[in-house]
């Protein structure tokens, strides 16, 4: 009973004081389990960057920023936990980093009016912002991911994937099911063959998918993978041999911890991406100088530079970006997460902004509005090389089928619309 | 000089029958229950009815289902994930096929789908014991997840295989959905908690129960004495499969509003149930919930200590949660092998004789 009463007087303190001085940020991270490898990363990405900012610049329009780490450990149960706990602290936005959680949120965040960003996860429908008041997915979604494979094999294969056989090696839940749908139009449309081969959480049996994969030989095979599945997956295609220049993963199975367990055999593996990637950025140096010099780098601040620590530096960015925007249109410092999701609405990106903010060409320019929370879709193809232990760039940022994925997403947001008797709004 | 039968005198058959034969704890118990329908719902607030109450509520009536099959009849279950499973997506179908049907019955109904597939799977118990029932009924939870995962009706062919509970209310209040407050789903939750607590006390107070203990204690010895092993461990499965059927209903509808059934209801869930009523007490109503209490309780309160108060990095903290949970486990099972259900009933007797132990 005493440690019931201390919780219970924790809690009401924490009620009681919900403190205003400050624009809160909740990260819902994981930093244990069998996604911890790539949740690790992205929340010291994500962090560094609020840091960054308070140490130089004082936060944002002057106010500091909190930053409130909730270990989700990528389990739903202890997601709603965590987005309980913060959530009456004042948090502006959540992004959890998880498909699963997103789907919880989704409906509880807007029932509580406050905007979520899932930056190229979570569910994709969720880019018709008439539907989705409260969620935003830019800059892209999996299905841009979906359709920007299947465009950048086109190039490859000069415009005619007739026949191409394709496998696409999944994780066996909310997350890596998404594509499937795109690439069954895109089949249609594109007459490629597709096989689809689903991997059961948390992926480290593959032998028999990849026994398939043997037997099958496929022209090219994709890869929606996540954690532990990933590094597992690149042994397993080096093991049999497949030549890895044909092996493309989505941008979450394209890290550098994914890789370096294969050695030399993942040499040519290829993931896509929604920004850039390497340490080659003005705002690096900042970092070194106010956070990692200063000790304040969160985790072991090991990371700096990697892939997805400049997503979540990424993320971050976007984040402030978009509470900046949130002042200006409301003319306060102190916003509240009504105005931050009036600014992540209204956030514009262009290129001066990131070239101002130390990170020139680090994602694409777009302008987010109410109808459109996806961006534009732009997807980017990286490449692995083993020798210098570096992803580079291999191509631009390109434009995805829009006129498929539109359609997609018209018909899914409707259905959950109808569903759950939501109006549409920016009428 | 608590707990004492003095002075409490009983003149009917019913009364000396009752299930809280003793004074204080009959006080007790209404206490409990005025403070958990009266109060609770006054106070509480969206972080303790999602965080500490509604888990706490479901994971009891998941163990005292558990409590049923593995403490009082004896047969060892894993498959707990798997039947919770078959309630959750038993009542999506339901609230997504009749809409205009309330959720309540719903629920109950979706407790008695598992209570059938339970059964199905409680055949096997009647020829083999033991760890080789353990191995059949863990058979039974990947088979289960699979089947969810593989055939899209169930999901009513979402493409992200993702099940959702639509808003359904009880007398206007809506109790699923995004838009419930924070009462209205926990006394949803406690009225089913309740129910089936009174159930399954009554149950194992009567011949059912005494027949599954009968089959735990020496199953040939059951038998010569006249008790059916068939119909003992099938009813068992059932009752135990209708009260898992209901957590696993109320788990997804009610508290997380969206599942993904290799994620939510995998092995791991077994487990913890398991752990809980081990750790609570097998074949005690009481040890289920005291299970469930501290399972549930445990790794909120070491987060809220180490992350909150100390300040200590997330990370750190989980991983000495994991440690912490585990050594306690341990700890118990060499302390007091008879759980938290155990512990309470030596301090009962020794609150009969306190202040004057001799």
């Amino acid at each position: 009973m005493k440690t019931k009463f201390a919780t219970m007087a924790v809690a009401a303190v924490m009620a009681a004081a919900p403190a205003m001085a400050d624009l809160v940020f909740p990260s819902l991270s994981y930093r244990t389990g069998p996604y911890a490898a790539g949740g690790i990363p992205f929340a010291d990405g994500y962090a560094d960057y609020f840091t960054l900012l308070n140490e130089r610049d004082g936060g944002i329009g002057g106010v500091p920023t909190r930053l409130l780490e909730c270990e989700t450990g990528y389990n739903t149960e202890k997601g709603v936990e965590c987005y309980e706990s913060t959530k009456g602290e004042g948090a502006l936005v959540y992004q959890p980093l998880s498909t699963g959680i997103t789907y919880q949120l989704i409906p509880k965040t807007t029932a509580d009016g406050i905007p979520m960003h899932t930056m190229g996860y979570g569910r994709t429908s969720a880019a018709n912002g008439k539907v989705f008041s409260h969620t935003f997915n830019y800059p892209g979604t999996y299905w841009n991911g979906a359709s920007g494979a299947i465009n950048y094999l086109l190039d490859e294969n000069g415009g005619d994937l007739n026949g191409h056989k394709i496998a696409l090696v999944y994780h066996n839940s909310a997350y890596g099911k998404e594509p499937i749908r795109t690439l069954e139009e895109l089949q249609k449309k594109h007459g490629f063959e597709l096989s689809l081969l689903p991997v059961d959480h948390p992926g480290q049996e593959q032998k028999s998918q990849w026994l398939q994969i043997r037997r099958e030989k496929p022209d090219t095979v994709l890869m929606w993978g996540w954690g532990v599945m990933n590094q597992v997956a690149i042994q397993e295609a080096a093991n049999i041999r497949f030549p890895m220049e044909n092996f493309i993963g989505i941008w979450w199975s394209g890290a550098e911890h994914d890789v370096l367990s294969a050695g030399a055999k993942a040499n040519g593996y290829k993931a896509l991406t929604f920004h850039n990637v390497g340490r080659d950025f003005p705002i690096f140096e900042d970092i070194q100088k106010h956070v990692v010099d200063t000790g304040k780098a969160a985790g072991a601040g090991d990371q700096v530079g990697n892939v997805l620590y400049n997503r979540g530096m990424y993320a971050a960015m976007l984040a402030a970006e978009a509470a900046k925007t949130a002042q200006e249109i409301h003319g306060t410092a102190d916003i509240t997460p009504a105005m931050m999701r009036d600014g992540m609405e209204a956030l514009s990106i262009t290129e001066d902004k990131m070239a101002g903010l130390g990170m020139p060409n680090f994602g694409p320019s777009f302008d987010v509005s109410c109808e459109n929370h996806g961006g534009p879709g732009l997807v980017g193809v990286t490449q692995w090389d083993a020798d210098s232990q570096t992803w580079s760039l291999i191509s631009d940022f390109a434009e995805t089928d829009m006129e498929v994925i539109g359609a997609l997403i018209a018909e899914d947001s409707n259905a959950y619309a109808s569903e759950n008797n939501i109006e549409m709004s920016c009428n | 000089m608590f707990y004492r039968e003095a002075g409490d005198f009983k003149t009917t058959y019913s009364a000396d029958n009752q299930t809280f034969p003793i004074k204080i704890d009959r006080v007790g118990y209404y206490v409990a229950l005025v403070v958990a329908f009266l109060i609770i719902p006054f106070m509480i607030n969206d972080y303790w009815a999602n965080a500490i109450l509604m888990p706490f509520l479901i994971y009891s009536i998941a163990a005292i289902g558990l409590n049923i099959l593995v403490g009082y009849c004896g047969q060892v279950s894993l498959g707990t994930g798997g039947f919770m499973a078959v309630g959750a997506y038993a009542c999506y179908k339901l609230m997504t096929s009749f809409p205009e049907v309330n959720i309540f019955f719903h629920v109950l109904l979706s407790g008695g789908v598992t209570a059938f597939v339970c059964i199905l799977f409680g055949l096997p118990s009647l020829r083999i014991k033991g760890f080789y029932l353990a191995v059949a009924t863990l058979a039974a939870q990947f088979f289960l997840v699979w089947l969810f995962n593989r055939v899209p009706w169930f999901y009513n062919y979402s493409a992200s295989g993702q099940i959702n509970a639509p808003e359904r209310t009880v007398f206007g209040v809506p109790v699923t959905g995004p838009n419930t407050e924070a009462w209205a789903t926990y006394l949803f939750c406690l009225v089913f908690l309740v129910i089936c607590a009174v159930i399954a006390r009554n149950l194992t107070r009567g011949m059912a129960g005494r027949k599954w203990m009968a089959i735990r204690d020496m199953d040939i010895a059951a038998e010569i004495i006249g008790v059916n092993p068939l119909k003992a461990k099938l009813t068992a499965f059932g009752v135990s499969g209708f009260f898992i059927g209901i957590s696993g209903a109320l788990f997804f509808a009610l508290y997380l509003g969206a599942v993904e059934v290799g994620e939510a209801f995998g092995i791991t869930k077994s487990f913890l149930v398991l752990f809980m009523i081990i750790i609570g007490g097998l074949g005690s109503i009481f040890g289920s919930f005291a299970g469930a209490a501290f399972l549930v309780l445990l790794p909120v309160v070491l987060k809220v200590v180490g992350v909150d108060m100390l300040g200590w990095p997330t990370d750190i903290v989980a991983h000495l949660q994991l440690v912490i949970v585990g050594g306690l486990i341990v700890l118990f099972l060499i302390l007091e092998p008879h759980g938290l259900a155990q512990l309470w009933r030596v301090a009962k007797q020794k609150l009969r004789l306190w202040p004057f132990p001799h």
